[in-house]
């Protein structure tokens, strides 16, 4: 079943044309990665697929009563607003309280129910973020670079939790990022994303694509380290400027 | 009849406006409208201008002037204008406009403090039903809304994710706020309404571990700054507007300081 399809959107502010002619779609269980550079038009396009922003040509279509679990890139609570995780979880429809500590164990933060929202770590916060995504027992899953502010082996963690919940529920899910490495092995689909879509596909497809190398070089090949070894083949060139170790 | 007692008639216009505006004032204070409200407590000086040139009731020219400027506020808002200098030019433009305005009504010289610094001590049955009708309106308004109001606040993106319009969602604080300040010009007057709004809201604060707690406590606390203020105002022959945000600050100071002393070693 098709959950999302966007076609030929364009879209821009104060002049800038941010994104010209996307089309892509969202189907039911997948895992789809939107990658670009900064700028890029990633947060923008996630932002008109949920329906924050209007696309100013073209469509966005969701399934009808589609239920989007959607998890911010950062969301500052203002310190003038006092909420416990557990009053956070209950917005805007109250829930279960079994419910609620059994979505705060599947996130990976079971217990934190009565602490203040603004006294969480970061990887807490973006945990308890994904517990209240989860307990709109969505058909999607949407992660807008979820894991900033999160070291890599905090980041690491927090994409096995996303694969754990996926495998749980069922849903879809669509990812930005631009952390590469951590994302693409779990992707079946990979957009690349430069104010167009400048190539799509399986992981291995995308990082093979001249678009994808022009944008990323291949120095973040060690993204595909699951897959394969970046050094089993000549490009021709030099490596000696991007070698996957010394990359980052 | 109880109601001819002039003193609880103002001690009842001054809780059912504070209590009001302590509800209020709490996503006053969560989304940081605070300038917002007093760039359209302003603007209900040129409303009490316009009520008198046309001879409309003042509550009226108030809240239709106040309401104008919420919305002009409101649109300029969602395109990306950098609203701050905007409402600092919208605020005193409409106040200067208004003490201009009021000098030009003819007939008997206006006393001009009432409507910049309240006067509840003339509050009639009329501006109770009023006062109370608005409040509980507002309370009604704010119980029904609770949740996606609370969501919006948090972040505009997550209350679209589930279904919510945060324009919307602001666009009704933005109608309340106006509502507030047609009505709280009585009790405090125009310079004090934004006060009356956070001060109560910035005090609860201290108190409260949910968004829930802290409007609770933040209607209490305008309700008692209300009558604290009042009595203030009897007793030192005081004005009374002033006097109850008078109160509400010392209260307020009280909170901050009182937040600390559990920690302190006994």
């Amino acid at each position: 079943m098709r959950l999302i399809d966007a076609r030929h959107i364009d879209f821009g502010h104060g002049g800038q044309r941010v994104l010209q002619n996307v089309s892509m779609s969202l189907d039911e269980g997948e895992i789809v990665t939107i990658v670009g550079p900064n700028g890029s038009g990633k947060s923008t396009l996630l932002r008109l697929l949920i329906g924050a922003l209007k696309p100013q040509k073209g469509s966005v279509t969701r399934a009808s009563g589609l239920r989007i679990g959607y998890v911010p890139q950062n969301l500052h609570i203002d310190p003038t607003l006092p909420i416990t995780v557990a009053r956070f979880l209950n917005l805007p429809k109250p829930v279960p309280a079994t419910a609620a500590t059994e979505a705060l164990r599947t996130a990976g933060v079971a217990g934190l129910d009565r602490q203040q929202m603004s006294q969480l770590s970061g990887g807490q916060f973006q945990r308890v973020l994904l517990a209240r995504a989860i307990l709109a027992n969505p058909h999607v899953l949407m992660l807008d670079e979820a894991t900033q502010g999160l070291d890599q082996p905090g980041s690491a963690a927090f994409y096995r939790q996303i694969a754990a919940v996926r495998q749980d529920l069922g849903c879809a899910v669509l990812m930005v990022s631009h952390e590469l490495h951590v994302v693409m092995s779990a992707s079946d689909r990979v957009i690349c994303l430069n104010g167009h879509i400048c190539c799509e596909g399986t992981p291995e497809v995308v990082t093979a694509a001249p678009a994808y190398r022009e944008l990323f070089g291949t120095g973040t090949g060690g993204a595909l380290a699951l897959y394969r070894h970046e050094h089993d083949h000549d490009h021709g060139h030099d490596h000696s400027h991007h070698h996957p170790e010394a990359a980052e | 009849m109880m109601l001819d007692d002039f003193l609880l008639r103002a001690a009842l216009a001054a809780v059912g406006t504070a209590v009001a505006a302590g509800l209020l004032g709490c996503f006053v204070v969560w989304r940081r409208m605070a300038y917002f409200g007093d760039a359209t407590a302003h603007a209900a000086v040129l409303g009490v201008a316009l009520a008198l040139l046309f001879g409309t009731s003042i509550t009226l020219g108030v809240g239709i002037i106040a309401l104008c400027m919420a919305v002009l506020i409101h649109s300029l808002s969602g395109q990306g204008v950098a609203v701050d200098t905007i409402l600092g030019v919208l605020a005193h433009g409409a106040l200067a406009l208004g003490l201009v305005a009021v000098t030009l009504v003819p007939g008997q010289r206006i006393d001009l403090d009432a409507y910049l610094f309240g006067d509840v001590l003339s509050v009639t049955r009329g501006d109770l039903a009023v006062i109370w009708g608005g409040g509980v309106l507002l309370v009604g308004v704010l119980w029904w809304q609770w949740s996606a109001m609370l969501t919006a606040t948090l972040n505009p993106d997550l209350a679209h994710a589930a279904g919510i319009n945060p324009r919307r969602q602001q666009l009704i604080l933005t109608v309340l706020v106006a509502a507030v300040v047609a009505v709280a010009i009585k009790v405090v007057g125009a310079l004090l309404i934004t006060a009356l709004l956070i001060i109560p809201a910035a005090s609860a604060r201290s108190f409260a571990s949910t968004p829930e707690r802290m409007a609770f406590f933040a209607m209490a606390i305008g309700a008692l700054s209300a009558l604290g203020g009042l009595r203030l105002a009897v007793h030192f022959d005081t004005q009374v507007g002033p006097s109850i945000i008078c109160v509400a600050v010392l209260i307020f100071a009280v909170s901050r300081v009182g937040k600390y002393l559990p920690r302190l070693p006994v």
